[in-house]
């Protein structure tokens, strides 16, 4: 079992009340899954993307990961998993405006200080593996939305990790590069075996999934294992 | 790909914030070294002023009086000569001048002028006054005060000559202060009888204002002679320095000389100690202030540039940075400016206080190389101190904020 959630809590206190954004969430992950999260808007989707290794602090409950449990490690252990075992897929792409296509993906590469020479190696692989290997000196501004979500996406597995967590990776594309992008994860998750956690409100992204996960006012309504 | 990079890349690619961040620290430091540059001429002169005040310290025999100095009684007591020798072979910092002399009221044509035997090199470097009249081309090199250079030629017809026969003062010559140049009808070349002895005038000293100015002075080693009070003197005159005195040269000097009465001329001595302190005081206070202004135009662009970045971090953040990489990465900017600002400012304010010092201040500031380091350790120190705070709010910056922003 790589992710085990277990009755995770994650409380808002908004204008004297308190919101539950996550409302004892349990459920299992097991590596090469590929995980999908439905639910409408305000369900705590994200919330609880985001809180699996601590981007968001859960109010109770436990999370652990390879059989250690993370949700209450400080900062500094936290992001060194995110920054080894854990690639981040955003709907806004998340890209650095002012680096070009190689040095966006080389930036966790440079986290992890690999050497120069190694990360222009592993990144040039990494974009000509997503069709980008002519597009490396561009600025994301210079690339469509499809291309810079693929530079997204490897920027998210250039390190080996062993998770993607992708939230909505859709969301600001078109049906045709939706489908694109979906393939390509599914592609990594198949050929990787890397575990892929996706967020999306699209019944189409949906059924890529080998275990859906559907939530509700912060409640897991539906676990299709 | 470093965080060193990163930095780079983005200074670059957004230069407009580059340039009002270098901006801001450049004119800091540039302030800094054009008033320092400034000051620093200033103070020069100031300490030049400051040692026309002449000596500051009197040593006297212990049983005498500051009047018995001043009227040169006949009977006034003396301190020996060695005690000249005592000071010069001790440890004593401080003591920029000696002028041992013996003074005593005498009759010359039937009036009473005061003899003064002095050592010429030591009583004329003790006279800045003299000096500047051009009786001595001697550069003084004091401890505390700044090289001076002293006028040479000043108002005189035969340099050389003149200053030959001063800076040794010949047996047979003597130096006429200028009242009693007046009183006993003297002029240069004239001869006069001393004591049963024949002396040549030398030269009429400048009016000063003192007690010079109604002595005839003549070679002390002549004088004891004349007088019969060999290796004897009526007092030491030193030149203190003012910090020194204030860090007790006067207790240091009476250790040594048990037997003497060592006191400080306090008009003098406060003039020159609170006007240095003025000094120093005026340039702190520039500094704190700029300090701050600087800290703060540091800290404001910073502050900017996190806000502006605020996405970005939470990026870096999602993908594995530490709260530390975050701090290298505003402390690699804030180092970065602080160092090219310091280089700039460094050489603006130099510029600024070569062109506009002779212009307002009617002084020439010359470049200081040492203020180059100054400037850029200044710079980036006030660049890291500016940047603190705005770096540890950017690296609690709550990442997921940002990143579901859009």
């Amino acid at each position: 079992m790589m992710i085990q959630v277990e009755k995770i809590f994650k409380r808002y206190n908004h204008n004297s009340k308190t919101i539950n954004a996550l409302d004892g969430v349990s459920f299992q992950i097991n590596q090469s899954d590929f995980v999908t999260v439905t639910g409408p808007s305000g369900s705590g989707k994200s919330t609880l993307l985001l809180s699996l290794f601590g981007l968001i602090r859960i109010s109770s409950g436990s999370i652990q990961f390879n059989d250690r449990r993370i949700d209450d490690l400080p900062d500094r252990e936290l992001a060194l998993i995110r920054k080894k075992d854990v690639g981040y897929v955003l709907q806004s792409f998340a890209l650095i405006p002012y680096l070009t296509t190689i040095q966006n993906v080389m930036i966790p590469l440079a986290l992890g200080r690999i050497r120069k020479k190694e990360q222009f190696d592993r990144a040039s692989e990494i974009l000509e593996y997503v069709g980008l290997s002519d597009r490396m000196d561009h600025l994301p501004g210079e690339l469509s939305a499809g291309q810079q979500q693929r530079v997204a996406i490897a920027r998210a597995i250039v390190h080996h990790p062993k998770v993607i967590l992708a939230d909505e990776p859709t969301g600001n594309l078109d049906p045709f590069l939706s489908v694109e992008i979906l393939e390509f994860l599914k592609k990594i998750n198949e050929e990787n075996k890397i575990t892929v956690m996706m967020v999306t409100h699209s019944p189409v992204a949906a059924q890529y999934g080998t275990v859906k996960l559907h939530l509700q006012n912060g409640k897991i309504m539906n676990n299709n294992r | 790909m470093t965080l060193f990079k990163l930095v780079c890349i983005e200074l670059w690619k957004r230069k407009s914030q580059l340039i009002t961040g270098l901006l801001a620290i450049t004119l800091g430091i540039a302030v800094i070294v054009g008033i320092q540059s400034v000051a620093v001429v200033s103070e020069q002169n100031v300490a030049k002023n400051l040692d026309n005040l002449g000596a500051n310290i009197l040593i006297l025999p212990q049983a005498a009086s500051i009047d018995d100095y001043y009227t040169a009684d006949i009977d006034a007591p003396t301190l020996p000569m060695d005690y000249v020798e005592r000071i010069l072979s001790s440890t004593i910092a401080g003591v920029d001048n000696m002028s041992p002399k013996l003074t005593r009221r005498i009759k010359v044509k039937g009036q009473t002028v005061v003899l003064t035997g002095i050592l010429p090199k030591s009583e004329i470097a003790s006279k800045p006054l003299w000096q500047s009249s051009g009786l001595l081309g001697k550069q003084l090199t004091t401890e505390c005060s700044p090289n001076q250079t002293v006028n040479e030629s000043h108002g005189m017809e035969d340099e050389r000559l003149q200053r030959k026969a001063i800076d040794t003062l010949y047996s047979e010559n003597c130096l006429a202060g200028s009242q009693v140049a007046k009183k006993l009808n003297l002029s240069v070349n004239n001869k006069i009888t001393i004591l049963g002895k024949s002396f040549t005038v030398a030269k009429i000293l400048p009016e000063t204002g003192t007690v010079d100015d109604d002595r005839i002075f003549a070679n002390l080693k002549d004088v004891q002679n004349l007088l019969k009070i060999e290796n004897q003197v009526s007092a030491i005159e030193i030149m203190g320095c003012c910090h020194a005195i204030s860090e007790g040269l006067l207790s240091q000097l009476r250790n040594i000389l048990p037997d003497t009465r060592v006191t400080s001329i306090n008009q003098i001595v406060s003039t020159q100690i609170e006007t240095n302190q003025l000094m120093k005081k005026i340039t702190l206070v520039m500094l704190i202030i700029i300090f701050f202004v600087g800290g703060i135009s540091i800290g404001n662009f910073i502050w900017a540039n996190v806000n502006e970045r605020k996405k970005e971090i939470g990026i870096l953040r999602m993908i594995g940075a530490n709260h530390w990489t975050i701090y290298s990465l505003f402390l690699y900017k804030a180092v970065f400016l602080g160092i090219v600002g310091g280089i700039l400012g460094y050489l603006l304010g130099t510029l600024a206080g070569v062109i506009l010092g002779p212009y307002f201040a009617g002084i020439n500031v010359q470049p200081v190389a040492i203020y180059f380091l100054y400037s850029i350790l200044l710079s980036v120190i006030i660049a890291i101190a500016g940047s603190v705070l705005p770096t540890c709010l950017a690296a609690r910056i709550d990442p997921h904020l940002n990143l579901q922003e859009d």
